[in-house]
């Protein structure tokens, strides 16, 4: 717990107590229950962990991205952190005034005015009046509603209506920021001057805790992110890892066995077409393996039900970037069949692709794995993060300089000359 | 304020190393911005707007003085029925208002209480502050009645806002009691109005003291309100003043009650965001 965090939780519980169904159906059983006894009672309460044993530091001017599914306990932490609920256990410590935005127009009021619900929402959100009234026209000209300012909100689009409410929060003054998702509301324009203003917040030198679904936004404003999962810090480090961890174990329906081997976890109702990806294996020329490097051969084999009727399906796969982004993709139809695979032996499958060169910077990796049907193209299976890569650093033009991604995903193959002078 | 150094918080279960009353003061403005929004929406998009402040108490007070003065025929202690009713309606009418809102100020605000923190006290008093404006037409209203009717004005009208104080402070014990129940207990929202309906039978604001048979009046003092009411109406009428037995009991019972009001609410206040 050094002096220079901002923020620092040690071992953060916080649980919930649910009461079964069958007890929250009689009208007066809380209260008999309390009557006949501790024990009772506590037989038909459950305890939900929402965060367990959370520890992490945010140090002062540090941005934390915090990404997890629905339900991984994202919000109770944001929660704690803001004090609208206690811990259970554990400590929070917070060093400096915290401004928490858990949700855009806080506090707003259907029936006031924009001029009212500036007041109304700042002072919610911790301002006094006088800061308000001090950046009050810095907030109405960052809302873009100065026409309205005298109009019930309740009258204003969806649009002006989410503007105004950002504008407020934009514009408070706190040494610590905690932001929930209110990024995913507003048209892209106006996303865009939000995360441009969080940026700003961030160069001011505040401390700023971040959650959102949008990886790209985590990416660009987080160096660090937190991966929760389950209530449990998950991963705790770099942006990029993080987001492949969490792309990694969202929605993935392959499950490594051996080191480039990726068994498809059962699904239900998945077999229906008779047509199915089981397994994906990946490899370079010497064989199965999991980490590449940028420009390296990399060959990829798909073994699955009927996947050698060539005439009536087709394979094909999809690359993702950590933040879920589609980099490459490649369907058999788009090309002849080679006539025979120059994969090793353990890298050859009912369908076999290979890459001769793999145009990806350093960075985690995942595959999808589809077939389609070769003549109406109706999608048969789809196999989602089925595998899992990495492409490592190295000194792929020979010039010492190892490119990494923050040159983006894409690896150029690359010459140039400069014309000799004289 | 902004100097990091000076705001660190801890949180554990237990608590904040935060003084609560240090934590009120710097959210004031808040609190007034919430009763000046309570103000606005309590009129906006009616035809009246602010003037139903007046109307309402008017036709109300109207009301009880054709059923208790001309039907009933209750006591009055030589005070006109109207201006007697009157003035313990304004006292009454203020309480009830306080309670009301007080006890719906945490549910009336759940999506706040969810969503962001500030010490939850500023709810309620936003809300009794609130009713203070009611409470300032009503008496105005007052002021021109006891005129009107020529009302021989005495030094103890200086006692009236010590009443007015007192009953606010009832009011807001009461309330608060109120509030933190109705978070997990929305029942209360269902017992308060008969509550207050009997309450109001049991103080002397339709009727004197006097109206009481001599066997019951020991159970009736127990209600502080009637030291209350009728100390009220003695600074600004001819009634009779209570006694100072009475009188003392009515401030002392209500001081106790304010704070377990606010000791009940704080206790509770931690829970609010998890239950409501």
């Amino acid at each position: 717990m050094s002096s220079e965090s901002a923020v620092s939780l040690d071992q953060v519980s916080k649980y919930y107590r649910i009461r079964r169904a069958e007890a929250a159906s009689a009208p007066l059983g809380h209260v008999l229950r309390r009557r006949t006894g501790p024990r009772l009672a506590r037989a038909k309460t459950e305890e939900l962990a929402a965060l367990e044993d959370v520890s992490f530091e945010v140090a002062r001017g540090e941005a934390l991205g915090i990404i997890g599914r629905n339900g991984a306990g994202k919000s109770t932490l944001l929660k704690v952190l803001s004090r609208i609920t206690p811990p259970s256990t554990g400590r929070v410590v917070l060093s400096g005034r915290v401004g928490s935005l858990l949700e855009v127009g806080t506090g707003f009021h259907p029936e006031l005015t924009g001029r009212e619900n500036i007041f109304l929402s700042g002072a919610i959100l911790g301002m006094r009046r006088r800061e308000i009234g001090h950046r009050f026209d810095a907030i109405v000209e960052f809302a873009e509603t100065t026409r309205f300012l005298e109009t019930p909100v309740k009258r204003y689009s969806s649009g002006m209506y989410v503007r105004l409410a950002f504008a407020v929060a934009a514009h408070l003054d706190s040494e610590i920021l905690i932001v929930d998702e209110v990024l995913a509301v507003g048209d892209a324009q106006f996303q865009r001057k939000c995360l441009a203003a969080m940026g700003e917040v961030r160069r001011d030198g505040r401390t700023v805790l971040f959650v959102s679904h949008n990886m790209a936004a985590i990416e660009y404003l987080c160096p660090r992110t937190l991966y929760i999962e389950g209530g449990r810090v998950s991963f705790d480090g770099p942006t990029g890892s993080a987001l492949a961890a969490y792309s990694g174990a969202k929605g993935r329906t392959g499950a490594q066995t051996a080191v480039g081997v990726f068994e498809r976890v059962e699904e239900l109702g998945s077999t229906l077409s008779g047509y199915r990806v089981k397994r994906v294996r990946l490899g370079s020329d010497d064989g199965l393996q999991d980490i590449f490097r940028p420009g390296s051969p990399m060959h990829i084999a798909v073994d699955g039900d009927g996947l050698t009727n060539t005439d009536d399906v087709e394979v094909g796969f999809r690359i993702r970037s950590a933040s879920g982004v589609s980099v490459a993709g490649v369907r058999a139809v788009m090309r002849a069949p080679s006539p025979r695979p120059k994969a090793p032996a353990a890298a050859t499958g009912d369908v076999t692709f290979s890459i001769a060169r793999l145009p990806l910077n350093p960075g985690a990796y995942s595959l999808d794995v589809g077939l389609n049907d070769r003549r109406t193209d109706a999608e048969l299976d789809l196999a989602e993060h089925v595998a899992t890569f990495e492409v490592l650093a190295s000194d792929v033009y020979e010039s010492g300089y190892r490119p990494t991604d923050s040159e983006g995903p894409v690896f150029l193959d690359f010459s140039w000359f400069a014309r000799s002078g004289g | 304020m902004s100097d990091p150094a000076t705001t660190r918080v801890e949180i554990t279960a237990e608590g904040s190393n935060l003084s609560r009353p240090a934590e009120l003061w710097m959210t004031r403005d808040l609190l007034l911005i919430l009763a000046g929004r309570d103000i606005k929406l309590r009129y906006r998009q009616t035809v009246l707007g602010a003037a139903w402040v007046v109307v309402q108490p008017l036709l109300a007070a109207a009301i009880f003085a054709f059923i208790f003065g001309r039907v009933a025929r209750l006591p009055s202690e030589g005070v006109p029925y109207f201006v007697f009713a009157f003035t313990g309606f304004v006292l009454w009418n203020f309480i009830s208002q306080v309670i009301t809102r007080v006890t719906a100020s945490l549910v009336g605000n759940a999506h706040l209480v969810s969503k962001v923190f500030f010490p939850r006290l500023v709810l309620p008093l936003a809300s009794a502050l609130s009713s203070l404006l009611d409470l300032a037409v009503a008496s105005c209203m007052l002021g021109a009645l006891l005129v009107l009717s020529r009302q021989p004005l005495s030094p103890e009208i200086l006692l009236a806002p010590l009443w007015i104080l007192v009953a606010l402070a009832f009011a807001l014990g009461t309330g608060l009691i109120a509030a933190a129940l109705v978070v997990s207990y929305r029942d209360v929202q269902h017992v308060l109005p008969v509550a207050l309906q009997l309450l109001l039978f049991i103080s002397p604001v339709a009727y004197a003291t006097t109206a009481i048979p001599s066997g019951t009046d020991s159970w009736y003092s127990l209600n502080p309100l009637v030291g209350v009411v009728e100390g009220f109406r003695a600074s600004l009428l001819a009634s009779p003043p209570p006694t100072l037995s009475s009188a003392a009991y009515a401030i002392v019972a209500t001081l106790a009650l304010v704070l377990l009001g606010v000791v009940a609410f704080t206790r509770m206040e931690r829970q609010f965001a998890d239950v409501i």
